[in-house]
């Protein structure tokens, strides 16, 4: 490591709440309004609130760090305030090399020119010179697969070939330092695909620094090795990716934190209590999501079952809901037609799913105990939250909302003729 | 300070760590400066974002660039009739139609570019919140783009003083001068009225109503010779009086040779730009908050 790419000292950043609610800035918003407002807004005590707060921390040259965090947590506003788009409102950063930031796709794009014309400009407006613009023409039009439109207004290219132009004008960006917001998840799952190998390669060649904003974790773990974890516009931890992760995940009220106990003594439950479960713990397949559990992997669910006398328990289900309470997958021993014989006292049960076929998002976890004449001794539709992370997901971007709840394999074939 | 802009080419910059320039991020207090040197860097983006509003500004138009010719033509006519015919207002002894014309262009010139850098900074709202550069460049670049339509225009003037059998004196060297002076006022009150416009949006109905004032408050459908001296001189103080007056005497040899009125309209026009743009730089931290 040959030095410090950005070094960033109590960064802050507040707004006024407006009276709708929204933050609006500095001053009112109609000359009207700045007449008529006597009282100085500025003033006005807790009208303020600060969307990032003291935040400290330095990312070293050729260094991929991922900044992650919830909706609200800050994350926009610090690459807002490190690309220089707005200025703090306390504390300092020190930026060493040329910034490029990639905010949103298309920036500077217009859509009566054509695409040869909106790479030029587009490319301008991020930073980059004519004459390295002119150089990487052939390339980026080939990255977007678009040579055939080149010369049509963008206005009528489909949305998938503006997004790939737009995108593939930002990939050949080569500042020494890259600012990346949530911008990636644009595009089918292939262009996906190519454009994190892109990003991949552009990072790891001549130690550029990359400062990646993703709401997409499994893109955040194969890309970085360090994260910072914002939550309310403070910076609240920082270190190695999958320690980040984990505690992000866990922070959001997730009692999910994948190889932890969760204790269910505070769960409300029905059943008679003849056998009760006392903790739960799950553990994902799949290493490259911290063991979150993950769509295509598999996922143990350990239970510790208290029986207060040797039982013969006649089923114990694992079932996830959503958070309407849909029943969705129902993991039933009834199924395997066999019963459990319980110890008195402390039993650890354990109960593997090969594939849980659900797509990423927050579950409801639930169980159920019976005697082997359907009596149900424990039983609750909500036992944790769980989350289901993207970890299979190629793509670098967040996945669109909704996909539905269940994924499925498919191909897609034209019929000759 | 060391800039290695020019250094990343082809394939990779490979800019030693220590020569890298290092920027400050903090916030700013009071008057900023104006940072020129920052500009001119982005000479580039300057170009592209004319280029772009030159392509961009007749696209899907059925007229095309004949909107750039029509406006002051069909201003000159309805003056010509009006004001040349029915009031019989004087001309300094020239065919009303080019003595209103002659005006009519570089006004043109002045007031569209005020038009569109007035509403710059909030057209470019996707710009101002997603990427940085020095921002300058949104409101100097539409002042700028104008040029190409006053050269339209300007063709068409010299084409109507050939009709009418005039030809341009020795004095037409000053012609680039007196544009200069013409823009340096539209930039400098499209300064002031972009960056208000991004807190204030009463800019909008503010901007039409201003250079209709501004139309009639310049001696356009009149000459500037029916006052004497020293009001003539002190009508200067509209930067667009010294601007009309200037091209009348530069192209059609009116015998008004408005040396003090241009040297008033120049210092006017400069205070104007300074403090335009030194406001603007001062607001500029808050564009992409508020806009």
């Amino acid at each position: 490591m040959s030095g410090q790419a950005i070094l960033a000292e109590g960064l802050g950043k507040r707004y006024q709440l407006g009276e709708d609610g929204r933050p609006r800035g500095l001053r009112a918003n109609t000359l009207r309004d700045a007449l008529t407002n006597f009282r100085p807004l500025r003033s006005q005590p807790g009208s303020w609130i600060w969307a990032l707060d003291d935040v400290s921390f330095t990312v070293a040259e050729g260094e991929i760090l991922g900044v992650i965090g919830g909706n609200g947590a800050g994350k926009s506003t610090l690459l807002k305030i490190l690309s220089r788009i707005t200025e703090p409102s306390r504390g300092w950063a020190e930026i060493r090399g040329r910034v490029g930031s990639l905010l949103e796709v298309g920036t500077g794009f217009h859509s009566e020119l054509t695409g040869r014309e909106n790479i030029f400009l587009s490319g301008a407006i991020l930073g980059m010179r004519r004459a390295e613009i002119a150089g990487k023409l052939d390339s980026i039009v080939e990255f977007a697969e678009v040579e055939r439109f080149l010369d049509t207004p963008v206005k009528r290219y489909s949305s998938g070939m503006y997004l790939r132009l737009a995108f593939a004008v930002a990939a050949h960006l080569e500042p020494e330092i890259l600012m990346v917001d949530e911008v990636l998840a644009v595009g089918d799952a292939r262009f996906q695909r190519k454009c994190l190998g892109k990003m991949r390669e552009v990072s790891s060649r001549e130690g550029r620094t990359v400062l990646f904003v993703s709401h997409n974790l499994g893109a955040v773990q194969r890309l970085c090795s360090r994260c910072l974890l914002l939550d309310g516009g403070a910076l609240v931890a920082q270190g190695p990716t999958g320690e980040i992760v984990a505690r992000y995940l866990a922070g959001r009220g997730l009692a999910t934190l994948p190889g932890q106990w969760i204790d269910l003594s505070g769960v409300e439950r029905s059943g008679t209590g003849e056998a009760r479960v006392e903790a739960i713990r799950c553990v994902g397949g799949d290493p490259a999501a911290a063991f979150q559990p993950s769509s295509e992997r598999s996922l143990e669910i350990e239970l510790t079952i208290a029986a207060d006398a040797p039982r013969e328990a006649g089923n114990i289900a694992v079932t996830f809901y959503d958070t309407a309470g849909t029943k969705l997958v129902n993991a039933d021993t009834l199924a395997l037609g066999r019963t459990l014989a319980l110890r008195p006292g402390h039993n650890r049960v354990v109960l593997r799913i090969e594939a849980l076929h659900l797509n990423p998002g927050v579950y409801m976890l639930g169980f159920w105990i019976a005697s082997p004449a359907g009596v149900p001794w424990d039983f609750t539709d909500a036992a944790a939250r769980i989350e289901v992370v993207e970890a299979g997901w190629e793509g670098p971007g967040r996945r669109p909302d909704g996909d539905g709840v269940v994924p499925c394999r498919f191909e897609l074939r034209l019929e000759e003729g | 300070m060391e800039l290695n802009l020019e250094s990343t080419h082809s394939g990779t910059p490979e800019v030693p760590h220590e020569s890298r320039p290092v920027v400050r991020i903090e916030a700013s207090r009071g008057w900023a400066s104006l940072e020129l040197e920052e500009l001119w860097r982005y000479r580039e983006l300057l170009y592209f974002l004319v280029w772009r509003d030159v392509k961009v500004r007749y696209k899907q138009t059925a007229l095309g660039v004949g909107w750039a010719i029509l406006q002051p033509v069909a201003t000159m006519i309805v003056f010509s009739l009006f004001f040349g015919g029915l009031a019989g207002v004087p001309s300094d002894g020239l065919p009303y139609p080019v003595f209103s014309f002659a005006a009519l262009v570089p006004w043109t010139f002045f007031s569209q570019g005020l038009l569109q850098s007035a509403n710059s900074l909030v057209a470019s709202q996707n710009l101002l919140t997603k990427v940085w550069f020095p921002r300058l460049a949104i409101p100097l670049a539409t002042v700028l783009a104008g040029v190409v339509d006053f050269g339209l225009a300007f063709i068409v003037l010299l084409c109507l003083m050939l009709g009418y059998g005039i030809t341009p004196t020795w004095q037409v060297v000053w012609l680039p001068l007196l544009l200069l002076l013409a823009f340096v006022t539209s930039l400098g009150v499209g300064l002031w009225l972009s960056a208000l416009n991004v807190q204030f949006r009463d800019v909008r109905y503010l901007v039409p109503f201003v250079t209709q004032l501004w139309l009639f408050a310049t001696p356009i459908a009149y000459p500037g010779s029916l006052l004497s001296e020293p009001w003539r001189t002190l009508y200067g103080i509209n930067p667009m009086a010294g601007v009309v007056e200037g091209f009348r005497w530069a192209l059609l040899g009116t015998d008004t040779a408005p040396g003090p009125m241009l040297a008033v309209s120049s210092l006017v026009a400069l205070a104007l730009l300074a403090s335009g743009a030194f406001y603007f730089r001062r607001m500029e931290r808050t564009f992409a908050d508020l806009v």
